[in-house]
């Protein structure tokens, strides 16, 4: 692992420092800690950070660059007689990847020495037979240009490790000196210190940013790879969601309309139930109950929602479904053919959404200010006059936006619907009937074994866009609804 | 205001009688009431069927069926065995013979084939021949054998498999049954706390029987240090930017919309952007700890920057004006003051993140954590970061997904220690904050 | 003595609408209210001066049970309209309050149009049986309430986005739409700029000609101006009652005449 140890070297290369800083501070100032600018403690800091820090920056940007630095150089090297009829370049940069790899794990077992892996004059059917006898995953016949670019592959990926190391363990060594260099008893090192510790805050803060950048890069990036491959308007338009199984060739037919309309139904039916009793819950909360029954209820009501979606999956799959069928399936009502249905995931997803819908609303439904309460009892009204004609419009606004709220959980909800809604995109109204969805299908197509630069994987991408585009709007929308309802009442 | 018609305003009844209109009003006041009572009790009524079904379907997971036998093996018997040729099968012979004797001692009888064993028990020969040849001293001494039933044994005697359902298959026959029972009868086939499932490892997809989580907790303890100690820093030194350092700009405002809208984004693309930046874009290795914990970390960080920023704010301002007053810069009054008072509020916060966390399934489908047999412990702490392992949720739906109606039992079972996971951890953070709570 | 211009018109008149007897007010355990003996008249403005927290407002809530709606306050003693108890069991407080109407302190108009919210009283007691009835009490209620000219061409438009004074007049508007007997007064005018208290103080002087009013209020400038009788509440105490040109020419208690004269408040 010679990452860890380079990390550990920084690391340790640091805490000299930080060592080495305060006695240098305190000799310049003759070993009297009141003659320096700042404590000794910042000195020594000054120096831990600035052989760390850049150091660290360092390693992060090289890893990152080093592997699309090296993929591209190598699949530049490969001819276009390497790569078949049918495949593409990043396909076969993938076996490329995987033979590399296989090479790296089958040196590592000693079945097969370093030059070996190394020699370009190896002969790729001995190279095969070895790699298989070590137990490495060969999914296709190596090709000679495969074999060729993943052995170039693995000595560019050997010699960039080397180099990053070098100039990691140099750039942490210049900061080491420079710092100790410029420490004397003049030096306004907490400045420095607390300059660079805010710095470090602001990047932390830029996380936040930089993982919506990564999540619509991935999305983008991918569904546009998809929409070469793809038809967009075909994707848009198709009302047939059939994948072939495959996982390369056309065939498929990929429209996400009936996922669409599957993820819709799902939430409607979902909604229709969280929505009455949350928001009547909400209501009997706030307005009725009194503090010793909310102590209770409120927290009872809260544990639906710290249940993870895994439960209510399973709570769906084996519990309800099964009991759904009992009623409406064959023995009962005659509608329903299987437990996995609308129904059954709408239901269960209505479960999951009560505590969600109903401490929105509660803290809603307490924003309205008890004078209009008051002025409605002063006339004459009883609580549930008041609670309908008053409380209720003048929060319209903020439930709204709750329940917009609790729409995007439901239609951005996965297990329940992998889980509780079937496989088979119809468009259909009956509600015991089979569905899916957009987030079931995201995973189906990513876990099964179609490659990931096929059209059948690459269009969980483009499925995944469209949910985070529906999600992020609904959200936006609801968060503004209910910020602007906020304001009007503080 | 001359013209306005002044007149009396009219004289009603009596004030303790109450008119037909107040009537209805009221009922329709109690009514209303009622639908709000209605919809807690549905409500919790929810929450105790789910209890239950997780409780009742679950149960089953932590004990297993084991028949539990005393005999003897005398050095001549054993001599014997070795000598023969299909030496498990002489053993497997030996323990059928061991087994008629005590039944017929306890005055029951009953044909005992040695398929049927088989089918019970699995391949006992092979068990009872490796624990002799291990153990020689144990020759001619009394030794307890508690063997584990197969998972179709469970069954039946937790009611999943009756004598009506049963269909008869290489795995179990009807006539098997009446031996079940004989033996239920003698005591010697009983129920035991089935600890594999707590330490073991996933099995195959053919052996529902010896499924464990262990494996599983361990990769989502991993997936929870990396969580933990990526999360808890990120998160705080966010936080106290945003809440003691940014000044009102684009920038910050641009931070503030992120955070609020990542914490609303659908977990799944969280599992996207993971698959497609940790895996297809960096390269590390899919199905591993690592990745899932650097994912639920990204998806952990609004909750805790929130509830972060919530602690802060609730340390009075008077605190920061203290500090500065005496000379301390604004960086020192924040990392010597606020922060400290502000830790356990951080804290809970971070623990109920962590749950949150815990639970999660859907990114981790997409990197691969699911499907994947987890069939033992990782060796040592670096692999347990990035060796290939599975999540208690992941395992969760794993079982959930095969085809062996028998998996179904341990996914509830998984469901159970998931549950005390998270309890546990929520009920560190109550007393958490009862304990630290400061009121201002 | 503070010398302020006592009005002096109108005859009050004798009959007893309200009669309180020995009432007691706790708020958990503080006792805000202590042996409250008074008797309010018909046709009549009465005001209850006093410090802030001397139990004034407390008291007028108790007078059409407002503070039923606040869990720890507690009521003893005995309280008639028209000499039925209003605690009684078998009084429901929504009757109560439909004949005893409120108007509060901060002009509190309901998110609904103008129209709407004088309708919700009668709508709710079912006091118009059809549109025209209802727009009949409506208009009625706005000219009562000396805010018809200024809304009657923007009915429609939301209660909430008029000035200050227009909506508490809109708020009286809307308490007398349920045609009450006593109007009940807390602080009306605190919120409003002068010339908003001076409309709303003459509306109040012709209301009394239907109704029995009671108010609240911190101002004794504006006591004298509206009321024929003033009661003084002091840390909870009622401790003096009378005709408003009494107390403020010539208090009994020594309480009033330092209250009056600003030694204490």
């Amino acid at each position: 692992m010679p990452l860890f140890w380079l990390i550990l070297v920084v690391l340790g290369m640091s805490a000299i420092g930080f060592v080495l800083g305060r006695q240098r501070a305190l000799a310049s100032a003759g070993g009297e800690s009141r003659d320096l600018h700042s404590l000794p403690n910042y000195y020594g800091w000054n120096v831990a950070l600035k052989a760390v820090v850049p150091a660290f920056l360092l390693l992060i940007l090289w890893l990152i660059a080093q592997p699309l630095y090296v993929g591209s150089s190598v699949s530049a090297t490969l001819p276009d007689s390497a790569v078949p009829e049918g495949s593409t370049r990043g396909l076969v940069m993938a076996e490329v990847r995987r033979t590399a790899e296989g090479l790296d794990n089958a040196v590592e077992q000693g079945l097969l020495d370093d030059d070996f892996a190394t020699n370009a004059r190896a002969d790729f059917t001995d190279v095969t037979q070895r790699l298989k006898d070590a137990g490495q995953i060969v999914t296709a016949q190596i090709t000679q240009p495969v074999l060729r670019a993943a052995q170039s592959y693995r000595v560019m990926n050997a010699s960039g490790s080397f180099y990053m190391m070098i100039a990691v363990l140099l750039i942490a060594a210049a900061g080491f000196f420079f710092a100790v260099r410029e420490t004397n008893a003049e030096f306004r090192a907490r400045n420095v210190v607390e300059n660079g510790i805010r710095a470090l805050l602001i990047g932390a803060a830029s996380i936040a940013i930089l993982t919506t950048i990564g999540i619509v890069l991935s999305l983008v990036f991918n569904t546009y790879e998809f929409f070469t491959l793809y038809p967009a308007s075909e994707f848009f338009t198709n009302l047939t969601w059939a994948p072939s199984f495959s996982g390369r060739g056309g065939g498929s037919d990929l429209g996400i309309i009936p996922l669409l309309w599957g993820t819709l139904y799902i939430s409607i039916v979902a909604l229709a139930v969280a929505v009455p009793i949350g928001l009547f819950a909400a209501i009997y909360l706030s307005e009725y109950a009194s503090p010793k029954v909310r102590a209770i209820a409120k927290p009872m009501l809260e544990v639906l929602a710290g249940i993870p979606t895994i439960v209510y999956g399973l709570f769906a799959l084996l519990t309800v479904g099964p009991l759904l069928v009992s009623v409406f399936g064959d023995d009962g009502l005659g509608w329903m053919q299987s437990g996995t249905a609308v129904m059954t995931a709408g239901l269960v997803m209505g479960i999951m959404l009560i505590p969600f819908v109903s401490s929105l609303s509660d803290d809603i439904i307490n924003a309205v200010p008890q004078a209009m309460r008051d002025g409605s009892y002063g006339l004459g009204a009883t609580k549930s006059e008041t609670i309908k004609q008053v409380v209720l419009p003048a929060a319209l606004p903020g439930i709204v936006g709750a329940i917009l709220l609790a729409a995007s959980r439901a239609i951005g909800e996965t297990m329940i619907v992998v889980l509780g809604a079937g496989a088979a995109a119809k468009l259909s109204l009956n509600p015991f009937e089979a569905m899916t969805t957009v987030t079931a299908k995201i995973v189906s197509q990513l876990t099964g074994d179609a490659d990931f630069a096929s059209p059948e994987a690459l269009v969980a991408f483009a499925l995944g866009m469209s949910l985070f585009i529906i999600t992020l709007g609904l959200n936006v929308f609801a968060l503004y609804i209910v910020r602007k309802y906020r304001e009007q009442y503080e | 205001m001359t013209d306005m018609p002044m007149e009396d305003a009219p004289v009603r009844g009596s004030l303790t009688q109450v008119d037909a209109r107040t009537k209805k009003r009221n009922a329709a006041e109690k009514r209303f009431k009622a639908y709000g009572i209605g919809a807690i009790l549905i409500g919790v009524a929810f929450l105790i069927v789910l209890a239950i079904s997780i409780v009742r379907s679950g149960a089953p997971a932590f004990t297993h069926t084991v028949m539990d036998v005393e005999f003897t093996v005398t050095q001549e018997e054993f001599d014997a065995a070795e000598g023969e040729l299909f030496k498990t099968k002489a053993y497997s012979n030996l323990f059928i013979s061991k087994l008629a004797a005590q039944l017929e001692e306890k005055g029951l009888e009953i044909e005992i084939e040695e398929a049927a064993i088989e089918r019970l028990l699995g391949k006992v020969g092979a068990d009872i021949r490796e624990f002799y040849r291990e153990n020689p001293n144990a020759l001619g001494t009394p030794q307890r054998f508690e063997l584990s039933a197969s998972s179709r044994v469970d069954g039946y005697f937790n009611g999943r498999v009756t004598r009506d359902t049963l269909v008869e298959s290489r795995f179990l026959m009807l006539a098997d049954l009446d031996l079940v029972d004989v033996l239920h009868e003698a005591g010697i086939i009983k129920g035991a706390f089935n600890w594999n499932f707590i330490t073991g490892a996933d099995s195959g997809v053919d052996n529902p029987g010896g499924a464990g989580i262990g494996a599983s907790v361990i990769g989502s303890f991993f997936m929870m240090l990396v969580v933990l100690f990526l999360s808890l820093p990120i998160g705080v030194a966010a936080s106290i930017y945003l809440e003691e350092f940014a000044p009102k700009n684009r920038f910050t405002d641009l931070i503030e919309v992120n955070i609020s809208n990542l914490a609303a984004v659908p977990s799944i693309v969280f599992g996207i952007l993971g698959l497609a930046v940790f895996i297809q874009f960096m390269h590390l290795p899919q199905s591993a700890p690592l990745v899932g914990g650097l994912v639920l970390t990204l998806m952990t960080l609004p909750t805790i920057i929130i509830s972060t920023r919530a602690s802060l704010r609730a340390v009075p301002p008077s605190i920061r004006d203290a500090a500065l007053g005496v000379g301390a810069s604004k960086m020192q009054a924040v990392f010597h003051h606020v922060l400290p008072l502000a830790m356990p509020g951080i804290l809970t916060g971070t623990i109920i993140g962590l749950a949150q966390a815990l639970g999660e399934t859907a990114p981790l489908l997409l990197i691969g954590m699911v499907g994947f047999v987890a069939r033992g412990y990782p060796e040592g702490v670096v692999a347990g970061f990035t060796d290939p392992n599975s999540a208690m949720p992941a395992q969760i739906y794993t079982w959930a997904a095969r085809a062996d109606a028998s998996f179904y039992d341990k996914a509830w079972g998984g469901i159970i220690i998931l549950l005390i996971f998270l309890l546990s951890m929520n009920i560190l953070a109550i007393i958490l904050r009862r304990r630290f709570e400061r009121r201002w | 003595m503070y010398d302020v211009p006592t009005t002096e018109r109108g005859v009050i008149s004798n009959q007893v609408k309200f009669e309180a007897k020995n009432v007691q007010v706790f708020y958990g355990d503080t006792h805000a209210i202590k042996d409250v003996d008074v008797e309010i008249a018909d046709k009549t403005v009465t005001a209850f001066i006093g410090p802030s927290g001397c139990g004034k407002s407390t008291f007028l809530r108790c007078l059409n049970r407002m503070n039923d709606t606040i869990d720890i306050c507690r009521v003893e003693g005995k309280i008639s309209l028209d000499g039925d108890d209003i605690y009684d069991k078998r009084v429901d407080p929504v009757q109560l309050r439909a004949k005893v109407g409120m108007v509060f302190q901060k002009p509190n108009p309901f998110p609904k149009s103008i129209y709407d919210n004088v309708a919700y009283g009668p709508r709710i007691h079912g006091l118009a049986k059809n549109k025209a009835e209802l727009d009949d009490l409506v208009e009625k209620s706005l000219r009562r309430g000396a805010i018809w000219d200024e809304v009657k061409d923007r009915l429609d438009s939301p209660g909430t986005g008029l000035s200050g004074g227009q909506q508490q007049r809109l708020c009286i508007a809307r308490a007398v739409a349920t045609e009450p007997e006593v109007l009940l007064m807390d602080e009306p005018c605190s919120a409003l700029d002068p010339i908003a208290t001076s409309q709303v103080e003459e509306l109040i002087d012709e209301l009394r000609a239907n109704f029995s009013v009671v108010i609240v209020t911190h101002s004794m400038q504006q006591a004298a101006r509206v009321s024929q009788k003033t009661a003084f509440f002091h840390l909870g105490n009622l401790v003096e009652f009378g005709e408003t040109s009494q107390i403020f020419t010539n208090p009994i208690d020594e309480r009033t005449e330092s209250y009056i004269t600003g030694r204490i408040g």
